[in-house]
C-alpha cells in the first residue's frame, strides 16, 4: 500500500517535472507567436486591404503593391537604400578589417585605442545624428571652421545638397558601426593559429601575400557575420535619418523605414505603409533566414 | 626569426610600422572628434559657436547649457528640460531589462537542459524575431496597446521592450548554458532535485558573466530605442531619445547648439558609463549577438 502511494506520488511529480519546463517557457513562446508572428500576419493582411487612417478589412488584392511601386517616393527610398547600404557595408568592412589587421601587429597602446574605436556603438543613433548634424552644418561646422582657419574656398555642404546628402548618412553610420566590425575581425584574427602564419613565412611569403592568400580567406566567417549584421542594420535604419537629415533635403535621404512611418502615420495611407513594411521584412528575411538556419544546423 | 612572438608571427619594417601608427591614430581622432566637439561646445556661450570656431576651446567656460538642457530647455511645448524624460527612460529601462533577462535565463535553461521535440524550431522563431524590421509590427502594436489601455504609458513601453528583447536574452543564455555540462544537471535530477531547484542552485550561480552581458546589451538597446518611443510613448512616457530629438529639431526660436550638445551628452551618459565601466562585457555581448547565432 505504502509502496503504491509513493509510486503515484512519484508519478505525479515526474509528470509535473515534465510539464513545468514547457509551462515556464510558454509565456515567451506565446508572446513571440502573438506579438511577432501574429503581428506579421496581420500587417501582411492589411497590405491587401484598402486601409487608410484606420484598418479596414476590404480585400483589394495586390493593388497596394502596384501603387507602392508606382510611387516615386518609394522608388527614391529604394535607390537611396541601395546606395546607402552598399557603401555602408563596404566601407565598414574595409575600415574594420584594416583597423583589426593593424591593431594585431603588437601595437603599443592597443588597450587604449580599442575602446576609442568602439565607444560610438554604445551611443544612440539620435545622439550620433545630433553630433554629426551640427558638425556637417556649413554655417557652424567643419566648413565654417576651415574658413576661419584661412581656407576660404573650402566647401563641405553635402548635408544641404540633394545630390550628396545620402553620403553624410553613410559617414555618420560608418562612424557609429565600423569599430564594431573591427572587433569582429580582431576576434577572428586572434583565433587564427600562429603556426600557419609562421609556416608561410618560412616559405618566404611576403606580408601582403600572407594576408591576401592565407589570413583573409581564413576570416570568411567574420566577413559573413559582418555582412549579415551590417546589411540588416542598413535596412532597418530609421533613427539616424530622423536625427541627421529628417529624410531631406527634399527626399534625398528618404529610406524605406522613414517612408513606411510617414505613409502609415502622417499621410494616412496605412495599407501602402503596411506593404512597404512587408517588402522590408522580405529583404531582412532573405538575409537572416539562411544565416540563422545555417547557424542552428551547424550546432547539431 | 627567433623573436617571432606569441600573439603575431608577422614582422613589419619601420616604414610600415610608422604608416600603421599614423593610420590607427588618424582613426582614433576620427572617432573622438564628434564627442570632443560635443563636449567643448556644450561648455560655451551660444555666441562663441555661431560667431566663432566649433573646434576651438571655450573662452568663457560655462555650465549654463547643461543646466538649461537638464531643467529649462523647451521640449515640444513645455519648458521642462530633459529631466522628466530622463526619468521616464529610467522607469522604462529598469523593469524591461530585469524582466527580459529573467525570462531569457529561464528560456535558455529550458532550451538546453529540458529539451523537447521542436525546441530548435521554437528557438529559431525567437531568434528571427530579434532581427525583424519593427515597422512590420508597428500598426498592430499600436492597436493592441490601445485596446489594453496602455498607449502612451511606461507600462506599455516596458511590454513592448520585453516582447522584442526576449529573443536576444534567450539567445545569450541558451548559448551559454549549452556549454554547461548536462551530466551535472542529470545527476541533480537523480538526486531528486526539481526544475526550479536545479535552476536556482546549479545554473544561476554560474550565470554571472552572461547575466552581465545580457543586462548591458538590453540596457543599451532599450535606452537607445527611438522608434518604439516615438510611436507609442505619447507625451507622458516619452523617453529621452525622443525628447532629445524634439529639442534638436524644434524650429521655433534660436537654435541653441550648446544646449543641444549638452542634451545629447546627457542622453548618452548612462550607456557611455556602462561602456566605460564594463566595456569588456559590452563587446562580448555584441560578438555573441552576431558571430554566433
Amino acid at each position: 500500500m505504502a509502496v503504491g502511494q509513493t509510486r503515484t506520488e512519484r508519478d505525479w511529480r515526474m509528470r509535473l517535472q515534465d510539464w513545468l519546463p514547457k509551462l515556464v517557457l510558454s509565456p515567451s513562446v506565446a508572446m513571440t507567436l502573438l506579438f511577432v508572428y501574429g503581428f506579421i500576419i496581420f500587417t501582411i493582411y492589411l497590405s491587401f486591404t484598402g486601409s487608410k487612417m484606420l484598418p479596414s478589412y476590404d480585400w483589394v488584392g495586390f493593388d497596394n503593391y502596384r501603387r507602392l511601386f508606382g510611387l516615386s517616393a518609394w522608388t527614391t527610398a529604394l535607390i537611396n537604400l541601395a546606395i546607402f547600404a552598399s557603401l555602408y557595408v563596404t566601407i565598414c568592412i574595409a575600415i574594420g578589417l584594416s583597423l583589426a589587421i593593424f591593431l594585431d601587429q603588437k601595437i603599443r597602446g592597443e588597450g587604449m585605442l580599442r575602446p576609442i574605436y568602439l565607444y560610438p556603438m554604445a551611443l544612440s543613433f539620435i545622439v550620433t545624428g545630433t553630433a554629426w548634424k551640427w558638425l556637417l552644418d556649413p554655417g557652424i561646422g567643419i566648413e565654417h571652421t576651415m574658413h576661419l582657419w584661412g581656407w576660404e574656398t573650402f566647401r563641405f555642404d553635402w548635408i544641404k545638397n540633394r545630390d550628396y546628402a545620402i553620403y553624410t548618412l553613410v559617414l555618420a553610420a560608418v562612424w557609429q558601426s565600423s569599430g564594431f566590425v573591427m572587433a569582429m575581425f580582431l576576434a577572428g584574427l586572434r583565433g587564427i593559429d600562429n603556426e600557419i602564419l609562421k609556416a608561410a613565412q618560412i616559405d618566404g611569403a611576403s606580408n601582403w601575400n600572407l594576408y591576401r592568400r592565407i589570413v583573409i580567406p581564413l576570416l570568411r566567417p567574420a566577413f559573413l557575420s559582418a555582412f549579415v549584421i551590417l546589411a540588416h542594420l542598413a535596412i532597418k535604419s530609421y533613427d539616424l535619418v530622423i536625427a541627421l537629415t529628417g529624410g531631406g533635403p527634399g527626399r534625398a535621404t528618404e529610406l524605406p523605414a522613414t517612408f513606411m512611418y510617414s505613409y502609415t502615420f502622417t499621410r494616412n495611407q496605412m495599407a501602402v505603409g503596411a506593404s512597404s513594411a512587408v517588402i522590408m521584412l522580405m529583404g531582412i528575411a532573405a538575409i537572416m533566414v539562411p544565416y540563422i538556419y545555417a547557424e542552428l544546423k551547424e550546432k547539431n | 626569426m627567433s623573436v617571432a612572438t606569441q600573439d603575431s608571427a608577422v614582422r613589419t619594417g619601420r616604414i610600415t610600422r610608422t604608416f600603421i601608427y599614423v593610420f590607427l591614430i588618424f582613426f582614433a581622432l576620427f572617432y573622438l572628434l564628434p564627442f570632443f566637439v560635443m563636449v567643448i561646445n556644450s561648455l560655451k556661450p551660444l555666441g562663441e559657436i555661431t560667431g566663432g570656431n566649433m573646434m576651438a576651446l571655450p573662452q568663457d567656460w560655462t555650465i549654463q547649457p547643461w543646466l538649461s538642457a537638464w531643467s529649462t530647455a523647451q521640449i515640444g511645448v513645455e519648458a521642462t528640460g530633459l529631466k522628466p524624460y530622463f526619468i521616464n527612460s529610467i522607469l522604462m529601462v529598469v523593469p524591461a531589462v530585469a524582466i527580459s533577462t529573467m525570462l531569457g535565463a529561464l528560456n535558455g535553461y529550458i532550451l538546453t537542459k529540458w529539451t523537447f521535440p521542436g525546441h530548435k524550431i521554437l528557438f529559431g522563431l525567437m531568434l528571427f524575431s530579434c532581427f525583424i524590421p519593427f515597422q512590420i509590427v508597428l500598426i498592430p502594436m499600436a492597436r493592441v496597446l490601445g485596446e489594453l489601455g496602455l498607449s502612451g504609458s511606461t507600462t506599455g513601453l516596458i511590454l513592448v521592450h520585453v516582447v522584442y528583447g526576449v529573443g536576444f536574452s534567450t539567445l545569450y543564455f541558451r548559448n551559454y548554458y549549452a556549454a554547461f555540462p548536462t551530466e551535472l544537471v542529470r545527476a541533480a535530477m537523480m538526486d531528486g532535485a526539481g526544475f526550479f531547484r536545479i535552476f536556482w542552485r546549479i545554473m544561476l550561480p554560474v550565470s554571472g558573466p552572461i547575466a552581465v552581458v545580457c543586462i548591458i546589451w538590453q540596457f543599451t538597446n532599450i535606452w537607445n530605442d527611438f522608434l518604439f518611443g516615438a510611436s507609442f510613448a505619447g507625451l507622458n512616457a516619452m523617453p529621452i531619445t525622443v525628447a532629445l530629438n524634439n529639442l534638436v529639431q524644434s524650429s521655433t526660436g534660436v537654435k541653441e547648439y550648446n544646449v543641444h550638445f549638452a542634451g545629447a551628452i546627457l542622453a548618452a551618459l548612462p550607456t557611455l558609463l556602462v561602456y566605460i565601466v564594463a566595456g569588456r562585457y559590452f563587446v562580448r555581448g555584441l560578438m555573441a549577438g552576431s558571430v554566433k547565432g
